[in-house]
């Protein structure tokens, strides 16, 4: 389940072409003139837009041995892949939401919160697509530059970022996210938890990191010690990796988290991010040059 | 630690207390089975004999073992749900009710307030899964055999037939999204059956303060992910197989007398 064979796209490895979301899918196109369903569109062009499934930017085994190529390929082949092909389905059936990009495509179907029944695969389509590009092989460490200056501005210090982070994940009733967003009308970063497919984008704010906190994303790997033993003594070998909350569930729970913290959070990532929305908030004051 | 004043209007409660006292040796001797609680009684020190109790609540055992409900639920499955998912629950229902009983009595109204939705999510998971683990039961001992008497025919009047109302909550089941649960409620002052979905953990009075849980099903992940990883609507077709129908039988019986 390495490659997605039959879609063309993007190289999503780079950051910037996370908007690029339309993927024209030909095949589709006979079997829609034989449902007669291609109306006034036989004249125009021949093609349709849909959404395809983009592949992380990274091998489904190079999470190891944080996030297994098991997880990945339930994760990205199961769900996400679930997702896309019910919101195919259900834009088969519905043509005013053509050809949105995917930040669009949310917004609208969010409805200013009466959402839409596409909503949640849309939204959930998005939020893989965001998480699998904020996680990088040999991510974690520190974030550098522009980006570490933000968050020191708005949090005090990395520490106090992380800590509320971690601490916002374990809070997180139920199904949902936790992100690193930069409010537009605030101006400034801030650790935002949201239910299920609930992102910031449909606050305008713009998201900057995030990860996945439904059960699926970490329960095989992190649930389970005896299948991983291997990670479970790594967690003990690894003091940063205990988690200061102390239930006995949350320290698994607690455990993803420090390890995404620690090990795969894609600052690299962040900092494109980061760059792109400084085109949209002014963050900074304007450097008045002295005479 | 027990201190009594010695009031006449307080005899009753001293009397309450050494039953109580009594009773919880008994417990602990039991090992607390089929108990859900027991209680500590503690006088807040006020001559007047304010007695206030501090419930703590604990994980009440499985009737059954953890494999015993193979294939339809794997031994991996219930022993952590059991042990890991609800255990917490339980324990951090009981912290957050400690920090309720010390907000309220300090009168900080504001944390009061701050810990209600810990409270609801945490005693709704425990209210929730002591339900679910008796609405199922191994095949062996009744477990899948569908209702007779007065709710097996409700369900026909009113559903149709059995597998008309299985198919029902199954497909809300299957539709819900994110995390919550999908019951078998009746109403008890309409005496009608409805299915309903709750999210998260909200236990099902919070739908309509009249219904009665007869069944519920868990469609949080961990409930199934081990053994049907994304496939929920497998989960939910063979959860059926060792379904505790007498459990909601007796219930219905009760509340419909």
């Amino acid at each position: 389940m390495g490659s997605c064979c039959n879609n063309l796209f993007l190289p999503s490895s780079h950051p910037l072409a996370s908007d690029f979301s339309q993927h024209f899918r030909c095949p589709k196109l006979p079997y829609l003139q034989r449902k007669g369903m291609l109306h006034g569109l036989q004249r125009a062009s021949k093609v349709l837009a849909y959404y395809g499934l983009k592949t992380p930017p990274y091998k489904l085994d190079a999470l190891e041995p944080y996030i297994s190529q098991r997880t990945l390929e339930m994760h990205w082949g199961g769900h996400h892949r679930d997702y896309v092909e019910g919101l195919n389905k259900q834009l088969e059936k519905n043509n005013i939401l053509y050809g949105c990009t995917m930040d669009e495509l949310v917004k609208v179907t969010y409805n200013n919160g009466n959402p839409l029944p596409e909503f949640n695969n849309a939204a959930q389509v998005w939020n893989h697509d965001f998480f699998w590009e904020s996680m990088q092989p040999g991510g974690g460490d520190m974030p550098k530059l522009g980006v570490l200056q933000q968050i020191e501005k708005d949090f005090g210090s990395f520490t106090n970022f992380k800590e509320k982070f971690i601490e916002s994940a374990l809070t997180l009733f139920g199904s949902g996210w936790v992100w690193l967003v930069l409010k537009r009308t605030e101006k400034c970063l801030a650790v935002v938890k949201t239910s299920n497919a609930i992102t910031p984008l449909v606050w305008d704010d713009i998201p900057i990191i995030s990860l996945d906190m439904w059960e699926h994303a970490y329960y095989l790997d992190y649930k389970v010690h005896n299948h991983h033993k291997g990670l479970f003594l790594f967690s003990i070998v690894n003091p940063s990796l205990i988690d200061p909350w102390g239930s006995s569930m949350q320290n698994d729970k607690g455990k993803y988290v420090n390890v995404f913290m620690d090990h795969l959070v894609s600052w690299n990532a962040a900092t494109a991010r980061m760059a792109r929305a400084e085109a949209f908030v002014n963050l900074g004051y304007p450097k008045i040059p002295v005479a | 630690m027990l201190i009594l004043t010695n009031e006449p209007e307080h005899e009753r409660e001293r009397e309450k207390s050494r039953f109580k006292v009594a009773l919880r040796a008994i417990s602990r001797r039991t090992l607390g089975q089929g108990l859900g609680f027991h209680r500590e009684v503690r006088n807040l020190g006020l001559g007047f004999g304010n007695v206030r109790e501090l419930q703590t609540f604990s994980l009440p055992d499985l009737p059954y073992d953890y494999g015993a409900l193979e294939p339809a639920i794997s031994r991996e499955i219930m022993q952590l749900h059991h042990q890991k998912h609800h255990q917490t629950y339980v324990t951090n229902f009981n912290k957050a009710l400690e920090q309720l009983h010390d907000a309220m009595s300090k009168g900080d109204s504001s944390t009061v307030v701050k810990l209600q939705s810990a409270i609801k999510f945490n005693g709704g998971g425990h209210i929730n899964h002591s339900i679910f683990w008796k609405n199922l039961r191994p095949v062996r001992e009744g477990g899948g055999e569908p209702p007779k008497g007065s709710l097996g025919q409700a369900i026909d009047t009113q559903f149709g037939s059995l597998e008309a109302l299985v198919q029902k909550i199954n497909t809300e089941g299957a539709a819900l999204q994110g995390s919550g649960w999908v019951w078998l409620a009746l109403d008890k002052e309409m005496k009608k059956l409805s299915v309903e979905t709750t999210v998260n953990q909200d236990p099902l009075v919070t739908r309509g303060s009249m219904l009665v849980p007869l069944l519920g099903v868990d469609v949080w992940e961990h409930a199934y992910y081990l053994q049907y990883k994304n496939v929920r609507p497998d989960y939910l077709k063979n959860i059926w197989k060792v379904m505790n129908w007498k459990y909601a039988s007796e219930v219905y019986g009760k509340e419909c007398a």
